[in-house]
């Protein structure tokens, strides 16, 4: 008796604590479409995201909330905090409310067939953002807008031929990988890439002689990069799947007496605010941008899907790459 | 010629039967699996006026796990568990670097000292919180501190607003990233947390007031101890081991990340406790195993990368070490699998299969008590 209402107790605390959060966050969000106004005709977009899992998540936040309020459409915003199952009573929420489109970030590819079924039969038009999902029937989504991850790694392989040819470096070519987490699309599809150009290019002159994953995380980049320079003390460069992993792998480098940038060439992926500044110091060679500032154009594809227009399946987001030279001009550009 | 070998066989018995023998041989073993894989594994040299090496990067990113580890170890002894611990590592590691980031001047001693305080401060509240869960309310410890973990890392989110902050402070830096007498600072804060913990719980009646009320917490209070004032003191103890370890964290990167920051360390934790031979059950602790077992995980993650694991297998790897270390502690594996195949042949070179019995009723007598008074 006495254990079943301890447990009962406990349970009630943990129902309150995320209660509290989930809250919190929903406060969140309607501050955000209050903030957007109210009138007649304006355009009601429903967004549903992820999570904010990471300053790149808070920074394509914050662009989808600011350029909806630009185009004057009203949002209605959700935080689905990474589950499937908050999104999709998000999603249905605004079927509901009857908004004129609906735009989310999948937490996950597959599993959306039944609610996105439903918005088709309200004829709500629905696009996705950043991340696509798996479905049988196309017609269920407008378009996609979103980074093509795997040309993330195509243009990694191709911007260090420039940062090689800058640097002078001749002959072969030892390259340490640090991955983003098992599993997840971003790892998968620039390691892909990457290695494309790599096996296609440069098959004789470049080898990956090291590669694990550093979880996205400086930490772990730090970690990781301290063991490859102690198996593998002749690394060349160093491909890191975002900035942090980057950055994290810089300390490692320096704790081992080297100076990145110079004996050990860095190419990151992402162009983090923090990412720039290592670059503006000389420390990461070259960034391939994964540009989270993607509202301006999902607005521009809401305003044609609602005029009636035709749109491609995936609209790419527009990303570019930087070298050192051009880090100090960006940095001040550099809102996340 | 029976009598050396009978001595010989009675010292490796001791040896043998010694509760950190398998910790400390499957450490070995694991540094030994790199060399072949990392020239020079073993050699430390100096770099920019501090060592560098291998093992001196096991000790300095395992600082913050053997930290955590030793606190859960008396939580453990008590026959609770803390899950909240990466939550605090989390929750620490935001408070003290959104303070320094604030600060005008972030090399200033005593802004520094301040936020690490602010940030301990919070760690300890979490400690007490939890400690007033399991002691006063009677809730269950793996419900009790499951709050904090979920909440806890929202918490961190929110102080840190979803950023990652970045802090530029040199004296923040030497804590969990500097260097002291050419060691990694952070070799000696695990140094004093463990000498001071050992020197509490074995110099003191502390130790066996913890022993006791995880071995039986009513019987415990009946001979006049106060269970629920220990049981609090733990939580708070291995909270504030927690919140040192996240100013380790945040101070090694010079960031504060609330996503990461500590992720899964309480299970790392509690499985470097169990290395280290201290029962889930409460009871008997082994802080010196502990600190064996938080190396013996570290050293495994560093193998994973050094010797070309790829990631994909990364956990199955991990799992397979993981199994192997607890079925070579277990008493009644060993005494299976080397009774049958090791018995007859240690036999065989001290000259008969007689004695090799003896022997493995010896193994399975001694280990079943020895289970019962733990």
């Amino acid at each position: 008796m006495l254990n079943r209402r301890n447990f009962l107790t406990a349970a009630v605390g943990v129902a309150a604590a995320t209660g509290l959060t989930a809250c919190a966050k929903d406060d969140g969000g309607s501050g955000g479409s209050s903030s957007g106004g109210g009138g007649d005709k304006k355009i009601t977009l429903g967004f549903s995201q992820v999570g904010s899992e990471s300053g790149w998540r808070s920074a394509n936040t914050d662009s989808i909330k600011s350029a909806a309020k630009e185009a004057g459409y009203n949002l209605k915003f959700s935080d689905a905090q990474q589950k499937q199952e908050n999104q999709i009573s998000a999603i249905r929420s605004y079927i509901a409310q009857k908004v004129d489109v609906i735009a989310f970030s999948p937490v996950v590819v597959t599993g959306w067939d039944a609610v996105l079924k439903e918005a088709k039969a309200a004829k709500i038009p629905v696009i996705l953002t950043d991340r696509s999902v798996e479905t049988k029937d196309e017609s269920l989504f407008v378009t996609l807008v979103g980074s093509d991850f795997t040309d993330e790694g195509r243009r990694a392989a191709k911007i260090l031929e420039k940062v090689l040819e800058k640097a002078g470096h001749k002959g072969k070519v030892k390259i340490a990988q640090l991955e983003g987490t098992t599993g997840a699309a971003p790892a998968i599809e620039r390691a892909k890439g990457f290695k494309e150009v790599m096996d296609a290019e440069h098959k004789d002159d470049w080898k990956i002689v090291v590669s694990q994953t550093g979880d996205f995380t400086r930490a772990g980049g730090k970690q990781v990069m301290a063991a490859f320079l102690q198996s593998n003390p002749d690394i060349d460069v160093l491909f890191a799947h975002n900035d942090d992993m980057g950055i994290g792998a810089i300390q490692a480098i320096e704790a081992a007496g080297k100076k990145p940038g110079k004996d050990i060439l860095i190419v990151t992926v992402d162009g983090v605010k923090d990412g720039f500044v290592a670059m503006s110091e000389g420390k990461i060679n070259a960034i391939v941008e994964c540009n989270p500032l993607l509202g301006p154009q999902l607005m521009e594809v809401v305003q044609t899907v609602k005029d009636g227009g035709t749109v491609d399946r995936w609209i790419k987001t527009k990303e570019s790459d930087f070298m050192q030279d051009q880090a100090k001009d960006a940095l001040p550009t550099r809102k996340y | 010629m029976s009598t050396p070998s009978a001595a010989t066989t009675s010292r490796w018995r001791a040896l043998t039967h010694h509760h950190l023998f398998w910790p400390v041989a499957v450490l070995v073993a694991l540094l030994l699996v790199n060399v072949p894989f990392t020239p020079d594994f073993f050699s430390i040299k100096m770099t920019d006026g501090h060592l560098y090496g291998s093992l001196v990067s096991i000790v300095l990113f395992g600082s913050p796990l053997i930290l955590v580890a030793v606190g859960m170890t008396l939580v453990i002894a008590t026959g609770g568990i803390d899950l909240s611990v990466g939550a605090v590592v989390a929750i620490t590691g935001a408070l003290t670097c959104s303070y320094i980031s604030d600060q005008a001047d972030q090399n200033a001693l005593s802004g520094v000292f301040l936020a690490m305080g602010v940030g301990l401060v919070a760690a300890v509240v979490c400690g007490l919180w939890n400690g007033f869960l399991v002691a006063r309310m009677g809730i269950q410890p793996i419900i009790a501190t499951l709050i904090i973990m979920v909440a806890g890392r929202g918490v961190a989110q929110l102080i840190t607003d979803g950023q990652i902050i970045t802090i530029n402070s040199e004296p923040y830096k030497l804590i969990g990233g500097g260097y002291w007498l050419t060691l990694p600072f952070s070799i000696f804060v695990v140094a004093v947390v463990v000498a001071v913990t050992v020197a509490l719980t074995r110099r003191t009646a502390l130790g066996l007031l913890v022993e006791s009320v995880g071995g039986n917490a009513e019987a415990s209070r009946l001979v006049g101890i106060r269970s629920r004032r220990i049981k609090i003191m733990v939580y708070v103890f291995c909270a504030l081991c927690a919140g040192i370890a996240g100013l380790m964290i945040s101070s090694n990167t010079s960031a504060a990340d609330g996503n990461n920051a500590g992720l899964w360390i309480e299970l790392d934790a509690i499985l470097a406790v169990v290395i280290g031979g201290t029962s889930l059950l409460g009871g008997r602790f082994s802080i010196g195993g502990t600190v064996i077992g938080a190396l013996v995980i570290q050293t495994l993650t560093t193998t994973i990368y050094t010797i070309g694991v790829p990631t994909q297998t990364n956990l199955v790897f991990k799992a397979a070490v993981v199994i192997v270390v607890c079925l070579l502690q277990s008493p009644k594996f060993r005494a299976k699998v080397f009774g049958a195949k090791f018995g007859p042949k240690s036999g065989a070179t001290s000259g008969g299969s007689a004695a090799a019995e003896p022997a493995k009723t010896v193994t399975t007598a001694e280990a079943a008590p020895k289970m019962e008074v733990s």
